[in-house]
């Protein structure tokens, strides 16, 4: 199969989370999905290594594999203050500092 | 069969960076085992203890050049000496402020208002997770300038931030909007380091290689396919423009400036943009400069939104600390005016420029510190109405500082300016530089207002008063007050030696 193909899966995968991010208002899900931007970046390093013919890129998806666990760590700490604090999970309930 | 190479590390060299990192293990491990009595003094102790050795071993350094430090994917080089120095020093008055354990949460963990918050305060333990966190994001920050290549890149900008996210939330007083600033600040980052990490993708896939040389080299042949570099560039552009807060990705910088406790943002406010734009210098000196025409229009346009955003909506802020998080926003924009410079004098001028206006940010915090009621910080500029006559020395210093932050004469804010604006001029950039300067008298009034209201209004009926500062809060601000008064008067040894310097190894 021509590995372009997976660099439009990326790219797709990169898209949706994107535009997760910007639409939906629980906090988790916006983490959610700024976890598939990650994976998105994943798919495409991978997709190069194999269309540049060198170990680089899959090594980088090592790395961005535990890079994103320990953003899973901090982000769902502070996730889990506000929501215990709040009860709720919304980044749209977090508007205090907007004056 | 793929062979394997042993990876030769120069400790050496890296030894600015792997102190601090040991500095800050160590601190987690005191964190863990200590009690509470003294914990707070011990974990000052090995901070600062760690920040000046690493401050030691990067003078002894201070001559090396190469790539070889790690496998070429850190440079050692002048640039990087100064970057890595301005941080630790910019980190060592931050930890002064810090010291103060007043603004940081007793227990992070307890709720706001709870009972259990109330008997953590009254039992007089103190939780100092701040300590280690950051030395953790020192350490980010030192390696996020000096990285050659894409992995080292993105693992150092997590290093940096992820510490930073929690610190934002550690805030005493206003403890709901301390949590906010620390979920924003957090969802954004995260938000903009995978743009950063899906450009990087695409560099790599453009060049073949992930390192910036193999980058350079792909653009100065331009072989590949040029739609994966302009998708790099951009993207990677995205990631750095938003940690040095440039306008269309400046939201995360009020909400963040005003919410975190206020050393915590000065620590960061100055460090970060030493780092993101050390970082950004590097990669666009030594890996993009030869595909200029195709970023410089866009950021060019950027820098002049930055500038002028920053100026206009900074005037209409009534709260000191969303106005000085503005003004950093407008900051941005001068020191992106360096970036786009692409040329030697550019180089040293925003290297100038990044270390006499983190000082200056320092100080100004420093003394938002000290003004306070028995809620906490008075940060409602209304009423620092008459501050100058009650406390004249305090007003003093914070005047200063605004009026190195608007670039008057005499002051280290001046010569930045002026060096930044004719490295652009010098670069043929004439727009660049018209509406730099404007945008520098539009931001000289809202900062001599302060000064007005400070000096010439007669103080309001409710009870503000500065705090008799602590012993390194003093530390801080004199220090901040003198480098800026000296570096405004006597800024050509300084200058000299950033140009005999200040040269980026490819």
């Amino acid at each position: 199969m021509n590995p372009a193909n997976y660099l439009y899966v990326s790219v797709l995968l990169f898209v949706i989370g994107a535009i997760g991010v910007v639409v939906r208002r629980n906090a988790i899900v916006v983490f959610m999905c700024i976890e598939l931007m990650l994976n998105a970046s994943n798919l495409a390093f991978v997709t190069f290594a194999r269309i540049n013919g060198n170990l680089d890129g899959q090594v980088i998806a090592f790395f961005t594999m535990v890079v994103a666990a320990c953003e899973v760590v901090i982000g769902l700490a502070i996730i889990v203050t506000i929501y215990r604090t709040r009860r709720s999970a919304s980044v749209d309930d977090a508007n205090l500092l907007k004056r | 069969m793929v062979s394997f190479d042993i990876p030769q590390l120069s400790y050496f060299l890296l030894g600015p960076i792997l102190i601090v990192l040991c500095g800050a293990v160590l601190a987690v491990v005191v964190e863990a085992f200590l009690s509470s009595r003294t914990r707070p003094k011990v974990q000052l102790g090995i901070t600062l203890v760690t920040l000046v050795a690493a401050l030691v071993q990067l003078w002894r350094i201070r001559g090396a050049t190469t790539m070889d430090a790690a496998m070429g994917s850190v440079a050692i080089d002048g640039p990087a000496i100064l970057f890595q120095g301005s941080i630790l020093i910019m980190a060592l008055l931050g930890v002064f402020l810090i010291a103060d354990q007043q603004h940081f949460t007793v227990v992070a963990s307890t709720l706001p208002g709870s009972s259990e918050e109330r008997e953590s305060l009254q039992s007089g333990e103190q939780m100092t997770e701040v300590y280690p966190l950051t030395l953790f994001a020192v350490a980010g920050m030192m390696l996020f300038p000096i990285a050659t290549d894409l992995i080292t890149l993105f693992v150092a900008l997590e290093v940096l931030s992820l510490p930073l996210y929690l610190m934002a939330g550690l805030s005493r007083h206003r403890r709901l909007l301390s949590q906010e600033a620390a979920l924003k600040y957090f969802l954004l980052g995260a938000f903009s380091s995978t743009f950063f990490l899906f450009g990087s993708s695409f560099l790599y896939g453009y060049s073949g290689s992930v390192s910036l040389s193999g980058i350079q080299a792909a653009v100065s042949s331009s072989s590949g396919n040029s739609v994966f570099l302009f998708i790099g560039i951009a993207f990677v552009s995205v990631g750095l423009l938003f940690k040095v807060g440039a306008v269309p990705f400046h939201a995360w910088v009020p909400d963040v400036y005003q919410g975190a406790p206020t050393p915590v943002t000065a620590f960061m406010a100055a460090a970060t943009k030493v780092a993101a734009f050390g970082a950004m210098l590097r990669i666009f000196y030594t890996a993009f400069d030869n595909a200029y025409w195709e970023w410089r229009p866009v950021i060019t346009t950027i820098a002049i939104i930055t500038m002028l955003f920053g100026s206009f909506v900074a005037i209409a802020q009534r709260d000191v600390k969303r106005m000085l998080a503005y003004s950093s926003i407008a900051h941005a924009g001068f020191l992106l005016s360096g970036v786009i410079a692409l040329n030697k004098a550019g180089l040293e001028a925003t290297i100038f420029y990044l270390f006499a206006y983190g000082i200056v940010t320092i100080g100004a915090f420093a003394v938002v510190t000290l003004v306070r009621d028995s809620q906490g910080e008075v940060t409602d500029i209304n009423r620092w109405a008459g501050l100058g006559k009650r406390s004249p020395m305090v007003a003093t210093a914070f005047s200063l500082f605004l009026l190195a932050f608007a670039g008057i004469p005499l002051t280290s804010g001046f010569i930045g300016k002026f060096s930044i604006f004719s490295a652009a001029y010098e670069s043929g950039n004439t727009l660049l530089v018209i509406v730099g300067v404007l945008s520098s008298a539009i931001a000289a009034y809202f900062y001599i207002r302060v000064i007005v209201l400070m000096f010439f209004t007669n103080p309001s009926e409710d009870a503000t008063s500065v705090v008799i500062p602590s012993f390194l809060t003093s530390a801080t601000i004199i220090s901040a007050f003198v480098i800026t008064l000296f570096l405004g008067v006597f800024p050509s040894p300084f200058l000299n030696f950033i140009s005999s310097t200040a040269t980026f190894i490819r």
